[in-house]
């Protein structure tokens, strides 16, 4: 098995998240995370689903969205081609005696401190998977009291979008 | 069409909406109960002169009539329940409908928007129940989406792969004000079925067709839906390619065809099964490589190529890998494949099918399609499925129930035209065949239309008897009464040691002093139709005469059977096709076949 990063455009209506969610859960598929929000135009909403399957149900995986009837457009998104990120808050013990470090810590990753409290402080960070498992893994001897991690969302590199150059707009029009 | 409000010719309430949405999208008949959330549609629906409404007894035969209706005429069938348990009822039929790609429409009332999530009385997410079991569904929050919705249902429903969409109507958007404007802008970017094939994937089918030594066409329900049954007949023409039609396909190419090998699968025959295990090339049109076809799926013909050709592209290469995939209508597939194929034939040589052919045809003298008359002297069920299709003839519609009986009018039954046979085959739901066949006859109501049901399945939906009676809708009703659970028995009897654990159903009197619960002639009276009991081969032909004069009132026939007839030939669950024993313990021996 292996990851897949699928970003599927899709009608912004009602229930189009319980009806992808249900495809998934009721074909055997693994959704790894999965990352709603909207796009440049009102009436469409981007979702981000990374799935955890073979290749051959990959294809199954795609063919099943693509026969909802609100989803758009689907394009998978691997890394070398795709910018992917999460977004990762974490509230870590930070009492004056290792303050310091955690600090260190934090700038050593690129990331920033968003709220500061007597003992702890809470480190907004993004970037790819890896990154912020090793930021994790640095922060883990401090004593990790809470962590809220968003799913990964992920653009194409370059010039080309996912709706071609006639944009969005068009896809919703060619009905 | 129902009487606008004074004034404003376009202003009318959603229930109007809805109604002349029926009326303007040329709809002629609808199966439902009211109740309290869909009461507001009701009123309209009253003054319809165009939409003919048929009040059934529970809602589970609306829906299974809304399905033979579509079935037999190839129209959307509609299907109308109020709320909470109204809308569950219809859960069996709308997930049979999704099974088999039948186009019908369910419309659901729904509590008022302001008590939606409140577990209000008579309350049910149905939209959310039937989110997997329908090709689409809609909950209509605006009294002014209600044609453009209605408009799309249909459209969704009946084109590309058909099936089962749902409108959930809130009460108060049914009351609510509005304007009906026809017709309405569909709104569906996301819904573009693919309907012409590509080229190169014809080209290439074409040329694997002109070269294979041992091809076979294997025809599914796709293939009726796309109303493609005469470019079938055509592309056998010119090709001398053998035939096997699914359950779903049963009627799509003509019985009498000796180029038709029969059904194959799990009780297909063993022609039909062993031509498909020693194919070297399948055309497999409008089907999905189900298991009840495939048996064990990796040794499913293990020496063949595929060619998929199907109108859904998540059919193609889901079960087996399709080496020339097409995605398209059957229709324009097919009618791209002839002159593909007759260009590879001008081309080059055309390979000799003879040799395949003379294996065939010693199949099929070896193992023709049979059956055993029972050693206790009891009626064969198999004779009075196979008397009723010879004396009824290939104009009537057969409509079946699930189980051996279903099984038997599958085999025994000679299906000469499209349509003629409908049955549950995807779900498999009992109780299917009572409503399905009122369904159909509402739709041809010129054509005979005979229900072949089991003991156990009529027990289930007969109740729509009292709604044929009283709609004037004269079906007719072979039960094949064996007393038992029939398929289930047969299971338990070759796998379960015979040890016949609660399939045993009381229907048949016997030396015990058991009484028959219930009397099928008087429950089938007591409902307002014609009951005849037929209990002897001598009385067999009489009574199915007897059930054909008879034309003004739905007709139940009782065929007293023995319990102990088995459907054959079997691949057993879960084995390979190879194992298919053509009767009980008789396996097919093929060593004198050079493959």
């Amino acid at each position: 098995m292996s990851l897949h990063t699928l970003s599927v455009l899709v009608e912004n209506k009602p229930g189009v998240l319980a009806r992808v969610a249900g495809l998934f859960s009721r074909r055997g598929f693994n959704i790894d995370s999965l990352a709603v929000g909207p796009t440049e135009v009102e009436e469409i909403s981007r979702m981000t689903i990374v799935v955890s399957v073979d290749d051959l149900p990959l294809e199954q995986v795609t063919k099943q969205l693509n026969k909802l009837v609100n989803v758009l457009k689907i394009v998978e998104l691997a890394p070398p081609g795709a910018v992917q990120r999460e977004l990762l808050l974490v509230k870590v013990r930070a009492d004056a005696k290792i303050r310091t470090h955690v600090l260190e810590t934090v700038e050593l990753f690129r990331a920033h401190v968003v709220d500061v409290g007597v003992d702890v402080v809470t480190i907004e960070a993004t970037g790819p998977a890896e990154k912020l498992t090793a930021l994790l893994g640095a922060l883990a001897p401090y004593g990790i009291k809470e962590i809220a991690q968003s799913g990964v969302v992920a653009l194409g590199r370059g010039s080309r979008s996912i709706a071609g150059p006639a944009g969005l707009r068009s896809i919703e029009r060619s009905a | 069409m129902s009487a606008p409000p004074a004034g404003d010719d376009r202003s009318c309430t959603g229930a109007q909406a809805m109604v002349r949405s029926l009326e303007s999208l040329g709809v002629d008949v609808v199966f439902g109960i009211p109740g309290g959330a869909i009461l507001p549609a009701y009123d309209p629906l009253y003054d319809s002169t165009t939409v003919r409404h048929i009040l059934v007894r529970h809602e589970q035969g609306a829906g299974h009539a809304a399905e033979g209706y579509a079935q037999a005429t190839g129209r959307v069938g509609v299907c109308i329940a109020t709320s909470g348990p109204g809308a569950t009822n219809l859960v069996t039929p709308i997930a049979d409908a999704y099974m088999d790609s039948v186009p019908i429409v369910a419309i659901t009332g729904q509590v008022g928007r302001a008590l939606i999530g409140t577990d209000a009385f008579q309350e049910a997410d149905i939209c959310g129940i039937t989110m997997p079991i329908t090709k689409h569904n809609f909950l209509v929050q605006d009294p002014a989406d209600i044609a453009s919705t209605m408009a799309e249902a249909f459209h969704i429903a009946s084109t590309g792969r058909p099936g089962p969409v749902l409108v959930d109507l809130p009460k108060d958007v049914l009351q609510a004000t509005t304007s009906f404007n026809w017709p309405p802008t569909l709104g569906l970017p996301g819904y573009r079925p693919t309907l012409r094939p590509h080229t190169k994937q014809i080209r290439e089918a074409a040329r694997a067709m002109a070269s294979a030594r041992r091809p076979v066409l294997y025809i599914g329900g796709g293939v009726l839906k796309a109303h493609a049954t005469a470019q079938l007949r055509e592309l056998v023409e010119l090709t001398g390619i053998p035939v096997v039609t699914t359950l779903m396909a049963r009627g799509a190419f003509p019985d009498s065809d000796e180029r038709h090998l029969g059904m194959p699968g799990m009780h297909g025959c063993v022609t039909a099964v062993t031509a498909l295990q020693k194919a070297d090339l399948l055309i497999a049109l409008g089907t999905r490589f189900d298991d009840r076809v495939t048996g064990k799926l990796s040794t499913f013909a293990p020496g063949a190529a595929v060619i998929h050709a199907d109108i859904d592209p998540a059919e193609i290469s889901k079960n087996r890998t399709a080496d020339v995939p097409i995605v398209g209508d059957c229709r324009e597939v097919l009618a791209a494949l002839i002159p593909a194929v007759s260009a590879e034939y001008a081309a080059r040589e055309r390979t000799d099918l003879s040799g395949w052919w003379r294996q065939i045809d010693r199949w099929r003298a070896t193992y023709p399609l049979g059956y055993e008359w029972p050693a206790d002297g009891a009626l064969a069920p198999q004779y009075v499925v196979q008397r009723l299709g010879e004396i009824v003839g290939p104009d009537a519609i057969y409509v079946a129930g699930v189980g051996q009986h279903q099984m038997w009018a599958a085999q025994f039954i000679r299906y000469e035209r499209p349509y003629t046979w409908l049955n549950s085959g995807g779900l498999g739901t009992m109780g299917y065949a009572v409503p399905a066949a009122m369904g159909a006859k509402t739709g041809r109501p010129d054509a005979t239309v005979w229900a072949i049901d089991g003991d156990g399945c009529f027990q289930m939906t007969n109740q729509e008897l009292a709604t044929c009676a009283l709609e004037g809708i004269p079906i007719k009703v072979a039960i094949i009464n064996n007393g038992n659970l029939g398929m289930v028995r047969q299971w338990q009897a070759l796998f379960y040691d015979e040890r016949y654990s609660n399939t045993r159903l009381g229907t048949i009197a016997d030396s015990g002093g058991t009484v028959r619960v219930p009397d099928f002639v008087a429950l089938a009276e007591s409902l307002g139709c014609v009951g005849l009991r037929c209990e002897s081969r001598d009385d067999v032909d009489a009574t199915i005469e007897k059930a054909m004069g008879v034309n003004d009132a739905p007709v139940v026939c009782e065929f007293v059977v023995g319990q102990d007839a088995q459907v054959w030939p079997m691949v057993p669950a879960g084995t390979s096709n190879d194992e298919i024993l053509a009767a009980r313990d008789v396996r097919p021996s093929y060593d004198e076949d050079a493959v």
